[in-house]
């Protein structure tokens, strides 16, 4: 019997890590590392009578994809916002690790990012672990191996996992996928609510939902929000990845500079959309994903070779 | 944090080759049940983690409902709970029984 939960059609930004992960990959394909019956828990939440996971909300292993070895990782954003902890980062920092060190692991590494940043509760142990963790993937990088991110759950990327994100080889976002540093409600906390409205979800989705994301080049694949899409992103990434090299490195600091000259002084995403020369911005909004990929496969500034 | 534990004799093993699941999420309103055939025939545990306390009896009579309903000899069941309703918790169990009776 199919399981509607991890089928194709499925809706990404809906399931579990666990689902993800296994309507992602090869069916029956992913073994996993330090599954849940191994207990490997948060040894700090008890203190504050709050709930464990039994796998601290980060799922590891290995499968395959179309056909091809991979690892992956995928963080549970449903528990504690999908947090970078001591044991959940631990767990990414180690996985990256094995790919940089172990020639005979799958030279291919995909997070499904799902996370609004550092649990507060074990503030330093996360930090400490997004640090390590970007530090991994440059490594990682620079010894050939690709890391993949993808993301359209529902904590987005934020802080820390924004971070981790931007310093991947690739990105795949959904509409429903959110990548930034600072969250709407921090950044309408600290600078106000006429900077930033946070409760202006249409205003919060064009800034730092997907379809901007790829536009501006943050991202390099949109993915229908389905297994089946993710699938197809991730596929179309792993065939595309850029050497990490300083060539790669020069081309993105001046695609950045380029950026922030053109986009500098735009206070919102349309008028973004519209220096882009696409004559419609509003309808982007509107736009399905198939539509809309190609309207941003058509566009120069978001397919590049740098990253 | 309140642990409890519930030891139950099943009416029989509960079929399937199965050695392990897990079903559903520590979040708000939900739980995840980690099942284990880990016991023998009969023999069925539960230990549950809840961060709240006072609904002993409520745990204890869906426990039963479930070990009467379902039969799960030999598995060890582990909850970690953020908060579930009755009726969540029930499905999640049979959920949970239902993937380790897969073949």
């Amino acid at each position: 019997m199919e399981d509607v939960t991890t089928s194709g059609r499925a809706s990404w930004f809906q399931a579990t890590a666990r689902q993800r992960v296994e309507g992602l990959l090869d069916p029956n394909s992913f073994t996993e590392f330090l599954g849940p019956s191994e207990r490997v828990q948060s040894p700090h939440l008890h203190l504050f009578d709050l709930p464990s996971a039994f796998d601290d909300g980060v799922v590891i292993g290995r499968g395959k994809l179309d056909g091809k070895d991979v690892l992956v990782a995928a963080q549970e954003g449903q528990f504690m916002g999908g947090t970078f902890a001591e044991v959940s980062g631990a767990k990414l920092v180690g996985l990256v690790r094995a790919a940089r060190d172990h020639r005979n692991l799958p030279q291919t590494v995909l997070l499904l990012m799902d996370s609004g940043g550092v649990r507060l509760q074990e503030a330093n142990a996360g930090e400490l672990a997004v640090a390590e963790l970007m530090r991994a993937i440059v490594q990682a990088r620079c010894a050939g191996v690709a890391v993949i991110a993808l993301v359209g759950g529902r904590a987005g990327a934020f802080g820390g996992a924004g971070l981790t994100t931007a310093t991947c080889s690739r990105v795949g976002v959904s509409e429903q996928g959110r990548i930034a540093v600072s969250g709407p409600e921090v950044i309408e906390t600290n600078k106000g609510v006429e900077e930033f409205n946070a409760e202006d979800k249409a205003l919060v989705w064009s800034t730092d939902g997907g379809k901007n994301r790829r536009l501006l080049g943050g991202a390099d694949a949109f993915a229908e929000d389905s297994m089946e899409g993710f699938r197809a992103a991730a596929k179309a990434l792993m065939a595309k990845v850029p050497a990490f090299d300083l060539k790669t490195m020069q081309a993105e600091q001046e695609r950045l500079a380029a950026r922030q000259k053109r986009f500098g002084a735009c206070d919102d995403a349309v008028s973004m959309w519209r220096i882009l020369g696409i004559k419609e911005p509003e309808a982007i909004r509107d736009m399905d994903s198939k539509e809309f990929t190609e309207l941003a496969n058509s566009i120069k500034e978001c397919n590049h070779d740098a990253r | 944090m309140q642990t409890l534990r519930f030891r139950h004799t099943a009416k029989r093993r509960l079929s399937g080759k199965k050695d392990e699941a897990i079903i559903g999420v520590v979040a708000s309103g939900n739980l995840e049940v980690l099942l284990e055939r880990v016991l023998p025939e009969a023999a069925c545990e539960v230990d549950i983690a809840t961060p709240l306390s006072g609904y002993d009896e409520t745990w204890k009579a869906v426990v039963a409902e479930f070990v009467e309903r379902s039969s799960p000899g030999g598995l060890r069941i582990s909850i970690n709970d953020g908060g579930a309703r009755p009726d969540t918790v029930y499905l999640r169990l049979m959920q949970g029984s239902a993937l380790m009776e897969a073949e």
